[in-house]
């Protein structure tokens, strides 16, 4: 049997360290000097979560130092691109205080490039700043190991830890070590969860060895919602799944392209495409969610679903493949050289893809293409927990108590574990990481887990659940001679390829063109329900194996929610990241709303609610249009 | 398959299985050097490529679409704090130099001890502020965005 090692006395136990944990243990320390910090990351805190490789743009940056922005601005912005489905509270709160993060990062020595005549950050677009960020992940666990009492690399958290003495109260966690397999304990007062958001759970386009070239990183196991829905959190806008437009193949990212390049997109003909969809798609979502003629005077954006939707029905109508137009661009050997510099800072996998298909964009246009869905909370997407949010912002329905808690009293989110806070990207995620260590801290102060008490027997029930498929594949391997098909069991990649396949076609995944409705989300849910009985039989080789059949768990957990949340919503709100066939129209009168869920742990069903939406209004409108309109004299 | 190992160049230190992300470079016990178990589980992140001190790990792009004969080689350099890629096409049409920084200040020595500064005040604690603001969010005299400093509400329905 594995060794146990119990980790006791923690007072914020951060699980999972990406840019959302590592901004977690870094300002738990100021709060709590005398705290006890510790950190489980399932890889190296050097080199995880989805910042691993690198960044090239910081994506969330006001500017407030050089008058560029107000908070309310990027809540207006993230609202319209989300077609209004957002937490405002968190968005102003996050968006109040994330300069402050990207001031200190330029301080720790990441180069965060500057326009030369006017000395501020040089801008890629109205949110996003250039940075050489090559080593950003690097230097933010810098920042955390330094705060953190001890950091506990390669620990595969697989449950938190609920305390017996009190309902809903977190206690802790478990998980085990991908190395040498011991079991670890980690008892603590208050839990920060980093984890990340889903990729690999819809059916990739890749085949074989491309499946590993996911826009979002393949470690990006759903984890943030495998362990806060089986610990009975409440999760809000789960149905809100992502798809990307990105440079086929390598999911190359387009922002720096768009944004700084001026390149553009055309159909195969080289005609402009887009605008020839949005009459029909105003009927479909409305003049309050796409308006092109108010979106070219203002900065408004067009939602990002919304652009999406023309692409895809661009490229259906026999018109693909859609080209970036870079030929022009990429005349301007500066220009050329930030386009591959954009690729090898973040996404080096683009640029071995066109170094081996002999793609130089000076001289061709390269292709774009339409992701998979993916499930996360950070990008264009709110999916997550349904956490408080600050007390001088939320309404009473936003409000119990600590920035950033859940449901669940003392865990706390951070990055794509919040919901309903899209458009925070790395820096965000960061700040949100210190939100919530902030108030961490002070839900300990305030002797809010006082008494916890953790039986052995929940500890030992655990440890039997988190080796099984080890032991599964002890007792059935010689059932058979050799080879990887069993009548007593599946492999975590077995029950991966069914997990796609099943989120693929019930789901709106990209061979139906994002496409479902009631009916057939009913039976991906019954084929689901299957799926997680086999999972009791999923058998693991080695410990490897058995990190496989945790994040498969995982999430098989994220995939329940976004079914049931699908299922929930009765209308198409984001045409061009899912659409239900049987309400293909935007439904404010009902629909309005934010969806919360929450999975009994104990029974595993599923209630659902409607939750109110909130909107911030003032005065002061939009700084950029504002400006805009005086300089127009109106 | 995304990383692979060259045989002659890897003495099986394990930097590669020590920093891989997706946990997928291990050591292969009959030749007691690093190899990739899981090329569908790599993401081309190249940090492995990176930390090998022997430059032994390179990429050889996804095979359902990426043809052979390219190269993309890395340098990393933390005492100098610069990356330098080559890129090399299939055509060889392509070969580009390119070198960014990686930092600008010396490894680690530019972050706080939190421990060490002075404590926040009650006052602080029962704010909305974070550590180093209000003065790092604007790097002036100015305070934290409020819904009052702003004349903003948050107000129930649909409203853009």
């Amino acid at each position: 049997m594995p060794k146990t090692i119990v980790e006791d006395n923690i007072d914020i136990l951060v699980a999972g360290a990406g840019l959302g944990g590592t901004g977690a243990a870094f300002e738990a320390r100021y709060w709590g000097q005398d705290k006890n910090i510790v950190i489980a990351e399932k890889a190296n805190i050097d080199r995880s979560g989805a910042v691993a490789q690198g960044l090239y743009a910081i994506n969330c940056y006001m500017g407030t130092r050089f008058g560029e922005n107000n908070p309310e601005d990027h809540v207006r912005y993230a609202r319209i691109d989300l077609m209004g489905m957002v937490r405002e509270d968190l968005l102003f709160d996050m968006a109040r205080h994330v300069d402050s993060a990207v001031h200190q990062f330029e301080e720790w020595g990441l180069p965060i490039m500057r326009d030369p005549k006017s000395g501020s950050y040089l801008r890629e677009g109205r949110w996003q700043i250039m940075i050489h960020g090559e080593s950003y992940k690097p230097i933010v666990a810098e920042a955390a190991k330094k705060s953190a009492d001890k950091v506990y690399n390669r620990i595969c958290v697989t449950h938190l830890l609920m305390d017996e003495a009190k309902e809903n109260r977190v206690a802790g966690a478990v998980g085990f070590n991908v190395r040498t397999g011991n079991f670890h304990v980690f008892k603590s007062k208050a839990v920060i969860v980093g984890a990340g958001g889903a990729s690999n759970i819809f059916k990739p386009r890749s085949v074989g060895e491309g499946a590993g070239r996911v826009w979002y990183a393949p470690w990006s196991s759903g984890s943030a919602y495998g362990l806060m829905i089986q610990a009975g959190a409440k999760m809000t806008q789960m149905e809100n799944r992502i798809v990307l437009a990105r440079f086929k193949d390598g999911y190359g990212p387009v922002g720096a392209y768009f944004l700084h390049l001026k390149t553009y997109t055309q159909n195969c003909y080289g005609e402009e495409y887009e605008s020839n969809w949005f009459p029909d798609l105003q009927k479909m979502v409305g003049k309050a969610y796409l308006d092109p003629e108010a979106s070219h005077v203002s900065h408004r954006p067009i939602p990002t679903c919304l652009r999406n939707h023309a692409l895809l029905n661009e490229v259906n109508a026999g018109r693909g493949p859609i080209h970036m137009v870079t030929m022009e661009a990429f005349q301007d050997p500066h220009l050329e050289e930030i386009g591959w510099h954009n690729f090898l800072g973040m996404t080096v996998g683009q640029a071995v893809l066109w170094a081996a298909t002999d793609v130089n964009p000076k001289y061709e246009n390269p292709e774009l293409t339409l992701s998979e869905p993916y499930v996360m909370g950070s990008h264009a997407t709110g999916c997550g927990a349904w956490c408080s949010g600050p007390e001088d912002i939320s309404p009473d329905e936003y409000f119990w108590g600590y920035n950033r808690m859940t449901t669940v009293e003392g865990l706390f989110g951070a990055g794509d574990a919040v919901g309903g806070t899209p458009h925070a990207f790395s820096s965000g995620s960061f700040t949100e990481g210190r939100l919530a260590a902030k108030a961490a801290c002070k839900y300990i102060d305030d002797g809010k887990a006082n008494g916890i008490r953790v039986s052995q027997e929940q500890i030992d029930r655990r440890k039997e659940e988190i080796f099984k498929p080890m032991e599964h594949y002890k007792i059935y391997r010689n059932e058979i001679v050799a080879g990887s098909v069993s009548p007593s069991y599946i492999n975590p990649r077995q029950g991966l390829d069914r997990l796609q396949k099943m989120m693929d076609e019930y789901c709106g995944g990209v061979t139906v063109s994002y496409m479902t409705n009631e009916k057939l989300l009913h039976i991906g849910l019954k084929k689901l329900k299957t799926l997680q009985e086999d999972l009791e039989k999923v058998a693991a080789e080695n410990i490897h194996e058995l990190l496989r059949a945790w994040e498969l768990k995982h999430r098989t957990l994220a995939s329940e929610a976004v079914f049931q949340h699908t299922l929930f919503r009765k209308e198409t709100r984001w045409p061009g990241y899912y659409y239900r066939g049987d309400a293909m129209k935007v439904d404010d009168e009902n629909w309005h709303v934010l969806t919360v869920s929450r999975r009994d742990p104990k029974t595993g069903e599923y209630t659902m609610e409607k939750a109110p939406l909130y909107h911030l209004v003032g005065d002061i409108e939009d700084k950029a249009l504002a400006e805009l309109k005086a300089k127009e004299g109106k | 398959m995304p990383t692979f190992v060259y045989m002659t160049r890897c003495d099986g230190c394990g930097y590669c299985v020590d920093i891989c992300p997706s946990d997928i470079m291990h050591i292969d016990t009959t030749y007691r050097r690093a190899y990739n178990i899981e090329p569908n589980m790599c993401w081309e992140c190249y940090s492995c490529v990176k930390a090998c001190p022997h430059n032994a790990i390179d990429v050889r792009g996804y095979a359902d679409f990426a043809p052979l004969g390219h190269s993309v080689r890395v340098i990393r350099d933390e005492e100098k704090g610069v990356i330098a890629w080559r890129i090399k096409s299939r055509n060889g049409e392509i070969d580009m130099n390119l070198l960014a920084p990686i930092t600008t200040k010396p490894w680690g020595k530019h972050i706080p001890q939190l421990k060490d500064v002075p404590g926040p005040s009650k006052e602080q604690r029962d704010s909305q502020l974070l550590y180093n603001e209000p003065k790092y969010i604007r790097m002036d005299e100015g305070d934290i965005h409020t819904l009052d400093s702003n004349g903003l509400q948050m107000k129930e329905g649909v409203y853009y």
